[in-house]
């Protein structure tokens, strides 16, 4: 076993989600690698709440399920989450919480135990009940026999330069956990350690909608405007805290409605702008799609995705609303919905979505869910660079040149270019309803106008192919079965894979439109598709077995609001024969 | 110096003889005119109805928008570039009715642009049901027994929810509409005018007669900066609806708020940013 999964459970408010990203901070202190992810309520006080964090001594791109040093705050923890424990697990629970009625369910499972009065522990050090996570931590540390220095550097990281005394009551809080277990329990031990490996302690800990705000603003986003909806709020929250620094205009309107009305007058107007909700929140903005559409606008929309349908499961994970994404709007026409499944490919697909929605003129969409929205990913070398392509776009001197200009023109490759509102010659109207190559309306009288138009809007496609990226193939590429995911399930499938020798995984970054070559080469000789969703139904098999008749002879689906665990894809993939 | 004609396209009108568009139509190019604004320094957005097919033969950057939406494409297009005269036109149902929210939140922004609004108490393109601004028992083709909704007071809630500019004109009063016009556009701020006309084919009753009858201009003694009065006016319908000038005040606008009057609009800045400065705070 070479991978080790720690999780803090208690109230909304105890801060799990704090110590979560400070024990995940100390691992990689020591080159260690590691996945966080939070579950909560739809609360701020009340409900529980879990933070996991799983560990390995190479880059890991999934939370475990097995849990081998479980923090309880209060009852429920121990009540949710002893299934969970790992054999020669070990529960650090807070007495003053915490019934013998509870631990004694715990203990009949053969999981070790430790008592830790925390109340007691803050009275004695003069500590605040603020703090009272940390000294959980502390102790979490102290069972794992961690070097304290190294908890420490971590805290001069986190606190130093910015609060020392918030440093140092911290510091105070981390050694009355860790002294109070070395004292008490000496004799528990998990039976493995972290040890210090060689790889860059420099690492930084990223989820996707961080990776979507940060593609966000290196794109040249200058306006993001968005009504809050979880899982994508905290892509609002990080660009409206970096605003002061980097210009970003950031609003928060009415409703979606008007946030993807105006994120496409903010395109239309010729700067790059952005909006991000749930699926709810996208339910109203579909017209506006079909807006962006016609109008042959740029649009970028992140959607992240928890279980519907309606208020559904809000803070809980699903890739339901492919389907939704993938068809929504009236009448017919193109766009692109790609499926980022980590903050990485997160961040450079949201600076793809800038340069498809402004080359093709069409609506593009970011598709993530809950667990990549709060999937915590350590990185060595997270990359940063981007490239801008604007597509075709007349500057003021090409205009005044030109005889006429047509904004709707029709082209071979179906791409007019833009003039900017401003501009001098450049006039045109910008028409919902169906037009001729200046925007003037055209009626049904004109069918053959009507008809070249949808040809010109359609004839992006073969182009828009070129640009996405190809399926990625892991594990063994002459593999007979060959299982097929998007989007969320790559990082437990990366883990799942390595148990394997003789599977292949193929990943699909862009979910429409279907590249059926690209994915045909990819499955290649494989004689068994497996696909694997986070939805009741299979809603990429639907859509792959209607564009291109390929037919899996498995579903492998969850839907019950968790993502899947790397050790349950095992077991599935074991079964199939 | 833009000429009348530079703001017509080579389409026709399709709007019935005699309609208010055309009155309105008229005034708002003589505006750009007398402004010195010149078509492409002009941004119309267009709402969905027999005003909004109007973006056919009006000569200027046009966007036909969405029923109801024109607010908010109007406010993105302002927030990209603010050197660009915004001008949001919408019938009294994608105004009060689809895009009732966006009115009263727009008001709130103050965002430096005009909203021109075609008040003829009926939605006349889907030919003739009652609209928010139709009176009390007025038969509608989707009300026959009579319209079962009082009429929405929209310029009082505008006043209340802080638009800073609140107007009321009457279509074919070509010179006072065109001086009312003028005002709002000038004003730094969001300017609402709300345009009487009649609808002679499927309105017949608030006619051209009608609206003679019952509108009663704000005299040179009425203060515009009196915001009590100006609400409790703006309230005034059956005992004569008031004409002129409501309500003026100055307020920072949205631009102002994120300081955009002072750089390079938003529409200059695309181009990529170095983002390993913000990557250290997840360190």
């Amino acid at each position: 076993m070479n991978i080790f999964t720690w999780k803090i459970g208690g109230a909304a408010g105890d801060g799990q989600q704090v110590a979560g990203s400070l024990f995940a901070k100390a691992c990689n202190q020591e080159g260690l690698y590691t996945y966080g992810y939070s579950e909560f309520p739809s609360a701020i006080r009340g409900g529980h709440v879990a933070f996991g964090v799983s560990v390995a001594e190479r880059p890991i791109h999934a939370l475990y399920h097995d849990v081998y040093l479980l923090i309880a705050l209060n009852e429920e923890t121990v009540q949710l989450h002893t299934e969970e424990m790992a054999k020669g697990g070990i529960i650090i629970y807070d007495s003053g919480k915490v019934t013998a009625q509870a631990i004694e369910v715990a203990k009949k499972k053969k999981i070790e135990v430790c008592a830790i009065s925390l109340a007691e522990l803050i009275k004695e050090n003069g500590l605040r009940p603020i703090v009272t996570n940390i000294i959980a931590l502390g102790a979490s540390f102290g069972i794992l026999e961690y070097d304290v220095n190294v908890v420490y550097t971590m805290l001069d990281k986190v606190f130093g330069a910015k609060s020392p005394e918030v440093r140092d009551m911290n510091r105070i809080a981390i050694d009355a956990g860790f002294n109070y277990v070395k004292k008490n329990y000496l004799g528990k031990k998990l039976f493995f350690k972290l040890n210090e490996i060689q790889a860059s302690k420099e690492k930084v800990i990223l989820n996707s909608n961080n990776g979507v705000a940060l593609g966000a603003v290196a794109s040249g986003c200058r306006a993001y405007i968005a009504y809050p909806m979880s899982p994508a709020t905290t892509i609002l929250h990080s660009v409206a805290e970096w605003a002061k620094k980097t210009g970003m205009v950031v609003y928060q309107p009415e409703d979606e409605i008007a946030a993807v009305h105006a994120m496409i007058g903010a395109m239309y107007a010729g700067t790059r702008a952005m909006t991000g909700t749930s699926g709810g929140g996208f339910a109203l903005m579909t017209e506006a799609v079909t807006l962006s559409a016609i109008t042959e606008t740029p649009a970028v929309i992140a959607v992240s995705s928890r279980p519907g349908p309606s208020t559904g499961l809000p803070t809980w994970t699903e890739q339901g609303d492919l389907r939704f994404v993938v068809h929504c709007g009236h009448g017919d026409f193109l766009r692109v919905v790609l499926a980022p499944s980590d903050p990485q490919s997160a961040f450079e697909q949201t600076a793809l979505a800038f340069n498809l929605a402004e080359k093709y003129q069409i609506p593009v969409f970011i598709l993530i869910d809950k667990y990549l929205s709060e999937g915590y990913k350590s990185f060595d070398n997270f990359k940063t660079e981007v490239k801008i392509e604007r597509g075709k776009m007349l500057t003021q001197e090409e205009l005044l040149k030109m005889k006429e200009y047509n904004r709707y023109k029709l082209t071979k490759d179906g791409v007019s270019a833009r003039s900017l509102p401003g501009m001098q010659n450049g006039l045109h109207l910008t028409n919902s309803d169906e037009h001729d190559e200046y925007g003037f309306t055209i009626e049904g009288w004109t069918p053959e106008m009507r008809v070249a138009q949808v040809d010109k809007r359609a004839a992006k496609l073969p182009a828009i192919l070129k640009d996405l990226p190809k399926p990625e193939i892991y594990g063994e590429k002459f593999a007979k079965i060959a299982v097929l995911g998007w989007g969320s399930t790559r990082g437990p499938m990366l883990e799942a894979i390595q148990t394997f020798e003789n599977i292949k995984y193929v990943h699909i970054p862009v979910v429409w439109p279907i590249d059926q070559k690209a994915i045909e080469k990819a499955i290649g000789s494989a004689k068994k598709l497996v696909i694997m969703e986070n939805n009741p139904t299979g809603q990429f098999a639907e859509l792959l077995r209607g564009i291109t008749g390929i037919t899996p002879a498995k579903l492998i689906l969850k839907y019950s609001g968790r993502q899947f665990w790397p050790e349950e894809i095992v077991e599935m993939i074991k079964k199939i024969k | 110096m833009p000429k009348l004609t530079d703001f017509i396209t080579t389409k026709k009108s399709t709007w019935c003889a005699g309609c208010g568009n055309f009155g309105i139509w008229a005034a708002i190019k003589q505006t750009f005119v007398e402004l010195n604004i010149e078509p492409h320094q002009a941004v119309n957005i267009f709402d969905i109805g027999c005003n909004g097919n109007g973006c056919n033969w009006f000569r200027c950057y046009g966007f036909h928008s969405l029923h109801g939406r024109v607010l908010p494409v109007a406010v993105g297009i302002k927030l990209a570039n603010p050197k660009l005269k915004v001008m949001a036109i919408s019938g009294d149902g994608g105004a009060l009715g689809e895009g009732g929210n966006h009115f009263m939140h727009t008001c709130r922004t103050n965002v430096d642009m005009t909203y021109i609004i075609h008040n003829n108490q009926l939605y006349s393109l889907t030919t003739g049901q009652m609209s928010p601004e139709s009176a009390q028992g007025m038969k509608t083709k989707s009300t026959p027994q009579g319209n079962p909704l009082v009429q929405l007071n929209h310029l009082q809630i505008a006043i209340s929810a802080g638009a800073t500019f609140v107007a009321r004109a009457y279509a074919f009063d070509m010179q006072e509409l065109t001086r009312i016009l003028k005002a709002a556009i000038e004003h730094k701020g969001f300017s609402i005018v709300d345009i009487l006309q009649p609808c002679v084919t499927l309105n017949l009753i608030n006619t051209s007669s009608w609206y003679t009858d019952h509108m009663k201009k704000l005299d040179d003694t009425w203060d515009p900066a009196n915001k009590e009065k100006a609400i409790q006016i703006s309230g005034s319908w059956d005992k004569g609806i008031p004409v002129g000038i409501i309500y003026k005040e100055e307020r920072p606008t949205l631009e102002d708020s994120y300081s955009l009057n002072t750089k390079e609009p938003l529409t200059q800045q695309v181009h990529a940013y170095d983002v390993r400065e913000l990557l250290k705070e997840f360190a």
